[in-house]
């Protein structure tokens, strides 16, 4: 086997894992904080790759330069959709919350649907087909970037988390729900900035794949499933896990091209699942409860 | 300051305190004993807005509060540190004292505060930057407490405060207790360790089933041979 084969996928992966680290993060935050796991986090990404695509082809600026607009439309989505959906099935049994928002995923999916139609567009941006040499391997300058920024961005909400006055809120609320409603804080305000900062990050995401891969309104689930994997791997609830998770199956799942046909690279994903559900369903780096 | 009058409190179709009327003055310490069940931790959390009473009235300094948020509660000068402690595990000692100081009115007396806090509690010090969770009960017990001060109550409710406690330091908390009391602040205290707290009370009162029993300054409850027999086994 080519070794330098082997290292342009090890960094694809990577590059690419960073992305599924930065939509986990949102994923993991939603249930460190509420104890619910967002079923529509694929359809919420994708919803940032329209927003993003139609800023992108309606007023010419380039996804990395309204990344911060996309990420505000995808905060207030996920704010309104806590206040309006999940605040009211917070108390109830956790079976009962999947249906609620599985449905907000599909209203989601449909909505897209119904603006932009089925077909699969890929807009050429700027930078989309540019790559980069380092030695033998190449690199897709999109890619890299999109891998840059996703940790900064990942970085960012771990700073906002430990130094904020509104993040610690969030981190107490986290911990220990009853304790932050004693000391006073307005625990539903704090859910709703916990769902939407959440849903920011899978948004942010999703204009960072813009140039990366052909967006259609059905891909939602995919990504809802790789981050729901990603969370697992690293522990529920935990940030930093869910980062780590990220770049790990962005690796497994790229390196799998070596022996698997690309459509089936799925199969990897769902098979680390259950070996982690088997051997270790605390996640690699234990979650919490 | 604080008077509560005529409360139900129903869990389901399950009353939990029916009729309950008790009331603290400024400066007092007042005790709630009962056993197990009698509804002492519910009334606290009626007090604090986390269970709604179906009837009566709680005033808070002449404010009716039973329909009041708990972050108001809080903010109006009513601490409760609760059972359990329900502490932040992975946050810093500093941090969870920081969050017991929510609102301006607190945040601007923070240094104060915690200087105040680590000299009632000064095992804390060398605590700080450690994760609460990795803490033994009894500092736990004091980072809750410490949290609860970091609000600058007027009132301060304690659950339990020396339950799962060593002799030792159960001797030591209700002291600290009294410490923060002769400071100012009126405290309301629910214990199971009836003899140790109607014995630092100004006043108490008696749960059972969900009534209040029996009415008194600290030293007649101590002195009534209905508690003498079935709390105190004398």
């Amino acid at each position: 086997m080519d070794p330098h084969y082997l290292l342009q996928l090890a960094i694809q992966g990577i590059l690419l894992g960073g992305l599924y680290g930065l939509i986990a993060v949102g994923l993991s935050l939603i249930f460190g904080v509420m104890g619910i796991i967002n079923f529509a986090h694929g359809q919420m990404m994708v919803m940032g790759m329209y927003v993003s695509y139609w800023i992108f082809v309606l007023l010419g600026i380039d996804p990395y330069l309204s990344l911060i607009v996309v990420a505000a439309v995808i905060f207030v989505l996920g704010y309104l959709v806590q206040a309006t959906v999940v605040n009211r099935i917070l108390d109830y049994p956790e079976a009962m919350q999947v249906l609620p928002l599985v449905a907000v995923g599909l209203v989601l999916e449909n909505t897209a649907l119904l603006l932009w139609g089925p077909d699969y567009r890929s807009p050429q941006t700027a930078l989309s087909l540019e790559t980069l040499w380092i030695g033998p391997v190449m690199i897709d300058v999109s890619r890299l970037i999109a891998f840059v920024l996703a940790i900064l961005i990942t970085t960012g909400i771990f700073v906002f988390l430990k130094k904020t006055r509104t993040g610690k809120r969030i981190r107490a609320a986290s911990d220990n729900r009853m304790g932050a409603i004693l000391v006073g804080i307005n625990v539903n305000r704090i859910n709703n900035a916990s769902f939407g900062l959440g849903a920011a990050a899978t948004g942010a995401a999703g204009a960072l794949l813009l140039p990366l891969m052909p967006l259609s309104p059905h891909m939602g689930h995919d990504f809802t499933l790789t981050a729901f994997i990603v969370v697992i791997l690293g522990g529920m609830g935990n940030l930093i896990g869910a980062l780590a998770g990220g770049l790990i199956l962005g690796v497994a799942e790229s390196l799998s091209a070596l022996f698997l046909p690309a459509t089936l690279k799925q199969v990897v994903s769902f098979s680390i699942l259950i070996i982690i559900m088997l051997f270790r369903p605390q996640g690699l780096f234990a979650g919490k409860k | 300051m604080l008077k509560v009058s005529g409360i139900d409190v129903y869990y389901g179709d399950m009353a939990a305190l029916s009729n309950v009327g008790i009331d603290v003055n400024r400066g007092e310490i007042v005790a709630v004993v009962g056993s197990n069940g009698a509804g002492k931790s519910t009334l606290l959390k009626a007090i604090s807005g986390i269970q709604r009473p179906r009837t009566g009235t709680i005033r808070f300094n002449d404010t009716e509060i039973s329909r009041t948020s708990t972050s108001r509660i809080v903010e109006v000068g009513i601490s409760h540190v609760p059972e359990g402690r329900q502490l932040f595990p992975t946050m810093t000692v500093l941090e969870n004292l920081e969050m017991g100081a929510q609102f301006p009115r607190a945040r601007k007396c923070l240094p104060e505060s915690l200087k105040k806090v680590l000299d009632y509690f000064p095992r804390l010090k060398e605590r700080l930057s450690q994760k609460a969770g990795t803490l033994s009960g009894g500092e736990q017990q004091m980072v809750a407490m410490g949290r609860g001060l970091m609000s600058v109550p007027a009132l301060m409710m304690l659950d339990e405060p020396s339950l799962g406690l060593a002799p030792v330091l159960v001797s030591k908390i209700f002291e600290i207790i009294q410490r923060i009391n002769q400071q100012g602040t009126a405290i309301l205290l629910i214990e199971q360790n009836v003899f140790h707290s109607l014995k630092i009370s100004d006043r108490g009162f008696v749960l059972e089933n969900g009534r209040v029993a029996l009415t008194g300054t600290g030293e007649e409850l101590l002195a009534s041979p209905h508690i003498r027999k079935m709390y105190l086994g004398l």
